[in-house]
C-alpha cells in the first residue's frame, strides 16, 4: 500500500479528514523552507504539497507568486525541490505531493522527473497545466506506477468529463473548489457539496478540495463533505508576513495545529 | 475581387498541411496546456468554432464587416523608391496599416468578436503588448456593446501611450500589470488569470497565433485573409508569384496571416524576429532563432528560458514583438523549415523606420519596421526582375514618442 492509500485508510478509521498543506519550496529561503516545512509536518499536516516555483504561475493568485518569485530569487529548481524532498522523507513519512506547472518538468525531461522524484520519496505529482488530453506525453514512458499523476476536477467541468477524468485519476481527486486563481475569497459549500456527490457516483478515490480555503471555519465546513481540506495562500501569507519573525516556523506549526483540529471529529 | 471570394476559400484546398490535428497539434507543437477550469471552455470554444465555419451568415457578416468597416482589402503597393534605394528586387508592402485602427489585429478580433456574440458571451478580455490588439478589441467591443477589458504590463502602457488613450476612449478598462517585466507576457499571464475567474461570461480574444487550441487555428484562420488577398493582387499586378515573403513575428499572426495561403504554392517565407540589442547579448526577443522547445501559455512551442524551465524576459525596442514565446505553426514551420527565421535588431529597425517615412511616406509601426529592415537586406541581395512581399502589418503612429526619446 502505498503512502497516500496508508494515510487516507489510517485518517478514515480515526474519523478524521486530511489536511493538504501546499508550500512553494525554497521560500522565503531553502534552508528556512525545509525547517518550516518540517514543523508543518511534525504539528499534524496529513500531507504535504511541495510547490515547484514557476515564472509564469497562470493559475495563481497573487500570494503564490510573491512566493514563487521569492523562491525563484534564491536559485530554487526542479532539481534543488527533489533534494528537499529527499531530506524531508529523511524525517518523515507523510506523503509527498510535488506540485508543478508543465514546464520544469519538461524541460528536466520526463523519465528522469519520474526516476528521480520517485528515488527522492515522493507519493505523486500533480502537473496543474497538464489535463488528461496532454498528460500521455509524460507518464507514457514512465517505467513504474509509483507515481500517481493527480488529476484535477473544476466547477465548470461538466458530468461526462468527470467521469474521463476521475477514470484516468490516481491517488485522490483534486476538485478545484471555485472558477478562479489560487487564494481568492467566497466558497460555496453547497456547490461544492453537488459537485462531489456527482464525483463520488464516478470514483472511489478520495476527494480533497483546494483553492481559497484559509480559516478553521473554511476547513471545518470542507471537510464535513470531503475528504481533504488543501489549504495553500493562507500558509504561503502567514511566510509572507513573518517572514523577517524568528518565530516564524512555530508561527506555521501554530496555524496547522488550528487547522487540523477542523479537520477533526467531522467524519460524517 | 470580392472579400467574400476570399473567405469562401476553404481550407482544404491548402491540400498538404495538415495541421493542427484534431487534439490541436502542429505536429509536436501546440495543444492545449491549461488548468481543468478552462478546458471546458476551449472545448466549448472549438465546437462553437468548427460549427459557424459552416454557417454562411456568419461568413457574410464577417465579410461584410472586413469590406465596409475594417475596410478591406487593402492595397498592395509596389514601393519603387525603396526598392530603387537597394538596388535590388521590387519591393511590395500589404498595406494592413491601412485598415481601421491601423493593422492586421481587427481583422481577427472582428472574427473572434462575432463568435463571441454568436456563444451569448457579453464580455471580452484581451491581453496587449503594442496595444494594436487592445485598440481592436476595445473598437469590436464598441461595435458590437460589450463591456471590455484590456491587461496591459506597466511598461508597455509607458511607452505606447497613444494607443491607451485610443482604448479609454473607445470604452474598455485598462488594467494595468506590475508583474514581471510589465511587457506582454505579464498581461498574458494576468488576462489568463481573469479568464480563469470569469470563464462563464467571458470570451478570452487572444490576439496573436499563439496560446491554447483553437486559437492558433482560429487566428490564422481569421488574418489568412491578408495572404489570400496578397496572392490575388501579386497575380493581378505582376502576373506571376512572389519570389519572397517577409513579415515580423512576436507571437507571429501577421506573418502566419500572409504566409498561410502561399504555402501550397512552395513561395518561399521568412519570418524575422526581435533582435533587440543584437544576438550577442541576452537583451533580445528571438524566440525560434534563440530559443528551445517549452510550454508557455496554454501552447508546446519554442519558449526564451533558462536551464530549468523558467521563462525569461524577452527585450525589444517593439512592444508587440517584446515576447519570449511564438506561436506553434511557426515552430513547427522552422522544424520542417517551410519558413526561415532571421532577427533585427532594435537599431536596425529605426533605420528602416526613418527610411520607409522619408522614401514612401508612409510611417510603419516598429514591429512591421523589423521586417523591411529584412526586406532590405534581403532587397539588395537579389536582381530587380524578382518580387519580395513585406506585411506592413501597423502604422506607426503610437511609436512615435518611443522614436522622438532616441
Amino acid at each position: 500500500m502505498n503512502r497516500i492509500q496508508k494515510t487516507f485508510n489510517d485518517l478514515q478509521q480515526r474519523k478524521e479528514k486530511a489536511l493538504v498543506g501546499f508550500v512553494t519550496a525554497g521560500d522565503p529561503t531553502p534552508e528556512l523552507s525545509l525547517q518550516i516545512v518540517l514543523s508543518m509536518c511534525r504539528s499534524g499536516l496529513d500531507i504535504l504539497e511541495l510547490g515547484i516555483p514557476f515564472s509564469d504561475p497562470t493559475a495563481d493568485g497573487p500570494v503564490i507568486q510573491r512566493s514563487s518569485e521569492r523562491s525563484l530569487e534564491k536559485g530554487t529548481s526542479l532539481m534543488s525541490v527533489l533534494a528537499m524532498t529527499r531530506k524531508i522523507r529523511l524525517e518523515t513519512d507523510i506523503p509527498i505531493i510535488l506540485f508543478s506547472y508543465y514546464n520544469p518538468i519538461y524541460n528536466y525531461g520526463v523519465l528522469r522527473f519520474y526516476q528521480d522524484a520517485v528515488e527522492a520519496g515522493a507519493d505523486g505529482v500533480l502537473v496543474v497545466d497538464l489535463p488528461p488530453e496532454e498528460s500521455n506525453e509524460m507518464t507514457t514512458d514512465w517505467n513504474g506506477q509509483e507515481l500517481p499523476l493527480i488529476r484535477l476536477v473544476a466547477p465548470t467541468t461538466p458530468q461526462g468529463r468527470m467521469s474521463f477524468i476521475a477514470g484516468a485519476g490516481e491517488g485522490f481527486i483534486y476538485l478545484v473548489s471555485k472558477t478562479g486563481v489560487t487564494g481568492s475569497h467566497g466558497l460555496d459549500l453547497a456547490g461544492i457539496a453537488e459537485k462531489i456527490t456527482s464525483l463520488r457516483a464516478v470514483t472511489a478515490l478520495p476527494i480533497c478540495v483546494g483553492f481559497g480555503i484559509s480559516t478553521p471555519d473554511d476547513v471545518a465546513g470542507i471537510a464535513s463533505v470531503a475528504d481533504g481540506v488543501v489549504v495553500g495562500s493562507a500558509f504561503e501569507k502567514l511566510i509572507e508576513t513573518h517572514i523577517e519573525d524568528p518565530d516564524i516556523t512555530e508561527i506555521l506549526s501554530g496555524s496547522v495545529k488550528v487547522l487540523k483540529a477542523a479537520t477533526q471529529g467531522s467524519g460524517r | 475581387m470580392s472579400t467574400t471570394d476570399q473567405m469562401n476559400h476553404k481550407a482544404g484546398s491548402l491540400g498538404s498541411h495538415p495541421y493542427p490535428d484534431e487534439k490541436g497539434h502542429f505536429g509536436p507543437y501546440g495543444g492545449r496546456y491549461v488548468g481543468e477550469t478552462l478546458m471546458p471552455a476551449l472545448l466549448e470554444l472549438e465546437a462553437a468554432y468548427q460549427e459557424i465555419s459552416g454557417v454562411p451568415e456568419f461568413q457574410q457578416d464577417l465579410c461584410l464587416l472586413l469590406e465596409t468597416y475594417a475596410g478591406r482589402p487593402t492595397p498592395l503597393f509596389h514601393a519603387r523608391r525603396l526598392s530603387a534605394h537597394t538596388k535590388g528586387a521590387a519591393i511590395y508592402l500589404k498595406r494592413e496599416d491601412l485598415t481601421h485602427t491601423g493593422a492586421h489585429k481587427i481583422n481577427n478580433t472582428l472574427g473572434q468578436g462575432l463568435l463571441a456574440r454568436w456563444t451569448g458571451k457579453s464580455k471580452l478580455i484581451a491581453e496587449t503588448g503594442a496595444g494594436q490588439h487592445g485598440v481592436a478589441t476595445a473598437t469590436t467591443a464598441a461595435l458590437f456593446g460589450m463591456q471590455c477589458r484590456i491587461f496591459m504590463g506597466v511598461e508597455d502602457i509607458r511607452r505606447q501611450a497613444p494607443n491607451v488613450r485610443r482604448m479609454e476612449l473607445l470604452g474598455a478598462q485598462i488594467i494595468p500589470v506590475k508583474a514581471g517585466t510589465g511587457t506582454l507576457k505579464d498581461a498574458m499571464n494576468e488576462a489568463m488569470r481573469f479568464w480563469v475567474s470569469s470563464v462563464q461570461d467571458t470570451f478570452y480574444v487572444i490576439g496573436s497565433v499563439a496560446g491554447p487550441h483553437p486559437y492558433p487555428q482560429m487566428v490564422r484562420d481569421f488574418q489568412k485573409i491578408i495572404g489570400e488577398e496578397t496572392r490575388q493582387q501579386i497575380l493581378e499586378m505582376t502576373h506571376r508569384l512572389p519570389d519572397v515573403l517577409i513579415a515580423c513575428v512576436g507571437g507571429g499572426s501577421n506573418a502566419m496571416g500572409l504566409f498561410f495561403p502561399f504555402i501550397k504554392d512552395r513561395v518561399p517565407m521568412i519570418g524575422v524576429e526581435a533582435g533587440g540589442q543584437g544576438m550577442d547579448t541576452q537583451k533580445h526577443a528571438a524566440t525560434l532563432t534563440a530559443g528551445s522547445v517549452g510550454v508557455l501559455h496554454g501552447a508546446k512551442s519554442y519558449v526564451l528560458q533558462d536551464q530549468n524551465g523558467q521563462i525569461k524576459e524577452a527585450h525589444s525596442i517593439s512592444a508587440g514583438l517584446d515576447y519570449p514565446g511564438v506561436g506553434p505553426e511557426h515552430a513547427l514551420f522552422k522544424d520542417l523549415g517551410r519558413a526561415k527565421y532571421v532577427t533585427v535588431t532594435d537599431d536596425e529597425a529605426i533605420a528602416a523606420f526613418r527610411k520607409l517615412c522619408s522614401l514612401e511616406g508612409i510611417i510603419p509601426a516598429l514591429e512591421s519596421a523589423h521586417a523591411l529592415a529584412h526586406t532590405m537586406k534581403e532587397a539588395g541581395r537579389r536582381s530587380p526582375d524578382e518580387i519580395i512581399v513585406v506585411n506592413l502589418s501597423g502604422r506607426g503612429d503610437k511609436d512615435l514618442g518611443i522614436l522622438f526619446s532616441e
